[in-house]
């Protein structure tokens, strides 16, 4: 209970502090790293927001996995979130399609918006949330059907498609923004499982972006990559910025550094630290944050 | 100093290496045995049934020459005419010496009963044969049969054997004038039950088994895969889940003769349902199968890997969707395999159905669920009960029967699961 309460009047702070405080932060000392230093520092907060997030708490169980967690992400930026393992990063990036429903222990409290729309509302739906809110997962998922099946089935259970004919330009057209047409284009019926791991990963790519999504979510998308392949990926992801808002999570630092233009780090369920990831990497205003990207731990 | 201890620890090794091989090469030995002794013991079971069995696909036939006299006939009314008396007549041609009342009915008894039944539907189909005089084959007694197929001995005492000295003269002077052959058992096939071995067939237990199982799969199936799937994939976890949980496993456990006293008790005494029936069978076997199939299923749900799921909530499939579009198909091999193994075991049931009344002296073939019917393995337990000596092969035979639907059924299952078997 005691730390409850703690918990909240951090938020509070944090949600107060808002940009001005957090610009004259000092970095913390080591001895002082604990629970009442967890105070996210940085620029967590910007103007005409695609996605906000205001105090957002997970529990499983009886265990609290994010604490009070406040962010925006913002339009066509790739926004990266890092820690180490058990952070929470993936939790939370969880929260923002709602996947973490269908863990039934998981309890989410706070306040996401999309568009103004609060999606932990219980007039949402989660399957248009979904369709706009589209995820890329950390192994290659296709399902076991074609390739053609994998990308269409979106539009098919949407009704984005009239007609076959439509469907084919969907299903074309989203293979080539994923930049695996010029490699599936004389196999669409081959099945999607056949491919290797990084066309398979461009192939749910393909499928995610086939349903027009507003917002993709990237799960470690090129953790089972070989680094060919994981850099025909971030190539895409600098490519689909142009049209899309995405928030991937990533265990490799130097992948943070090259596709997103914000950062947001993670430790034991608190945002520790956002902001540009050109500041965020050179001049880490948390000792936390510095800590780890320089390989002190993680 | 160094060397030295490196040699004995190179010894020490090869010591062990030895003891190590030696124990590996028994236990694969012990395995070999233990293959070779089931195989065996396999081998012996199918040996017996089928040495015991292979010769009730033949039946002996005894060729008469009947005269389908015209006065004998009624057109109006053929069922009333006396067609034993045209076998009969036909006996006393051929061995016009016999007189006396009780050698003329040993002399009769060479023929089965159910020859007249052959003559009066042959007169049923075409009454163009009346008048005519006409060669037929006709089945003859089942001791004649095992007298033929050599399990009646000729060397026994006449007070010890079945057929009497005079019967076993008749019968040499029939094989050597053509007139007694062993031919193909069709009547084995195309016949229900009978008290007369030479008439019974296994017709009427393989289409009862059929219905049976029938109203099984038709009831079992659906509400087993719907079952598992609502334990699997929406039902809540809690107490009142785990306790149907552990009633369904501990289900899977009860003893199939207790599952026959409750459709006696509630589908025959309570419900009024037809007694015998291949419908109240299927119900008891489905009760008696669903714990099997929704345990199955459930298995083969839980081992789709939940990225499918993901993947498909992840592009916006609303739960059902989820579930009949990519985890129903990836499971259903599964499910189809535990539902094939069930139906086996309910194909080989007899417990419960000897409750419910299965177990009746049923002649006919059943041509509805509401018939009354019996089953294979029942059936193979009322022949193993008869005394004729020609029963013991029909016994075996129907034992090859049922097997060969196991062994077909379980074909089934693998082709299946190899042909729907996806790997990801």
């Amino acid at each position: 209970m005691e730390s409850m309460s703690a918990t909240l009047d951090i938020g509070d702070v944090s949600f107060l502090g808002a940009n001005s405080m957090a610009q004259e932060k000092i970095v913390l000392t080591d001895e002082k790293v604990g629970r009442e230093n967890r105070t996210t520092v940085g620029n967590q907060f910007i103007d005409d927001a695609r996605m906000t997030c205001r105090d957002v708490n997970v529990y499983y169980g009886d265990n609290h996995a994010i604490h009070d967690v406040s962010i925006d992400v913002g339009r066509n930026e790739v926004l990266a979130m890092i820690g180490p393992s058990g952070c929470g990063k993936s939790t939370f990036l969880r929260c923002l399609n709602r996947m973490n429903d269908t863990v039934d222990s998981c309890r989410v409290s706070g306040d996401i918006l999309l568009d103004e729309l609060n999606i932990y509302d219980k007039s949402v739906d989660v399957v248009p949330l979904r369709a706009q809110v589209g995820m890329v997962f950390q192994k290659p998922n296709p399902f076991p059907k074609s390739i053609y099946d994998n990308v269409a089935y979106g539009p098919k259970i949407h009704g984005l498609a009239s007609s076959r004919a439509e469907l084919d330009a969907v299903v074309e057209s989203s293979l080539k923004k994923a930049g695996l047409w010029e490699e599936v284009s004389d196999r669409l019926d081959q099945p999607g499982t056949g491919l290797s791991g990084g066309q398979q990963q461009r192939l749910c790519i393909a499928r995610a972006i086939a349903v027009r999504p507003e917002v993709i979510l990237m799960d470690e998308p090129c953790s089972a990559l070989d680094p060919i392949a994981t850099a025909t990926v971030e190539n895409l992801i600098a490519e689909l910025q142009e049209q899309y808002t995405i928030v991937i999570v990533t265990h490799n630092m130097q992948q943070a550094a090259r596709v997103s233009q914000r950062t947001a780090y993670f430790h034991l369920g608190d945002l520790i630290e956002v902001g540009s990831t050109d500041r965020v990497f050179t001049n880490p205003r948390h000792k936390l944050t510095e800590d780890y990207i320089t390989g002190r731990f993680g | 100093m160094q060397i030295d201890e490196k040699e004995s620890t190179m010894d020490r090794v090869k010591v062990g290496l030895a003891k190590r091989y030696r124990r590996e090469k028994r236990f694969r030995l012990f395995g070999l045995g233990a293959i070779v002794a089931s195989i065996s013991f396999l081998g012996l079971l199918f040996v017996t049934i089928g040495a015991n069995g292979w010769s009730a696909f033949q039946q002996t036939e005894i060729l008469l020459d009947i005269s389908f006299d015209g006065e004998q006939f009624d057109v109006d009314n053929l069922s009333s005419a006396n067609y034993g008396a045209l076998v009969k007549n036909s006996m006393r041609s051929l061995f016009p010496e016999v007189k006396g009342r009780t050698d003329k009915r040993k002399l009769y008894k060479l023929v089965s009963t159910g020859a007249s039944y052959v003559l009066r539907k042959m007169v049923r189909e075409d009454t163009g044969i009346i008048g005519t005089t006409m060669k037929i084959w006709l089945p003859a007694d089942d001791e004649v049969d095992m007298f033929l197929k050599g399990y009646i001995q000729r060397d026994v005492p006449e007070s010890d054997r079945r057929l009497s000295d005079k019967q076993v003269d008749w019968i040499d002077r029939l094989v050597a004038d053509n007139r007694l052959e062993k031919k193909l058992n069709t009547t084995f096939f195309t016949a229900g039950d009978s008290r007369e071995p030479e008439l019974a067939g296994i017709r009427g237990a393989v289409v009862g088994s059929l219905f049976t199982l029938a109203v099984t799969l038709l009831l079992a199936f659906p509400i087993g895969v719907a079952t598992a799937v609502y334990l699997e994939e929406f039902a809540p976890r809690n107490k009142w889940t785990d306790l149907i949980e552990v009633n369904i496993n501990n289900l899977a456990a009860v003893p199939s003769i207790v599952f026959g006293l409750l459709g006696l008790a509630v589908f025959l005494n309570v419900l009024g349902m037809p007694r015998s029936a291949p419908l109240v069978g299927g119900l008891v076997l489905t009760l008696m199968t669903l714990p099997t199939i929704i345990i199955a299923s459930r298995a083969s749900l839980k081992s789709v890997p939940p990225s499918i799921r993901e993947a498909a909530l992840g592009v916006g499939a609303s739960k059902m969707q989820a579930i009949t579009h990519h985890i129903l198909p990836l499971a259903l091999p599964g499910m189809m395999t535990g539902t094939i193994i069930g139906m086996a075991q309910a194909l080989g049931e007899t417990a419960p159905l000897l409750m419910i009344g299965m177990v009746a002296f049923i002649v006919d073939v059943s041509g509805s669920v509401t018939d009354p019917s019996t089953v294979l393995p029942v059936q193979i337990y009322l022949w193993a009960d008869s005394p004729e000596r020609a029963f013991v092969e029909r016994t075996s035979a129907a034992i090859m029967i049922l097997l060969a639907f196991l062994i077909s059924m379980n074909a089934i299952a693998v082709f299946l699961r190899r042909k729907f078997e996806r790997r990801w």
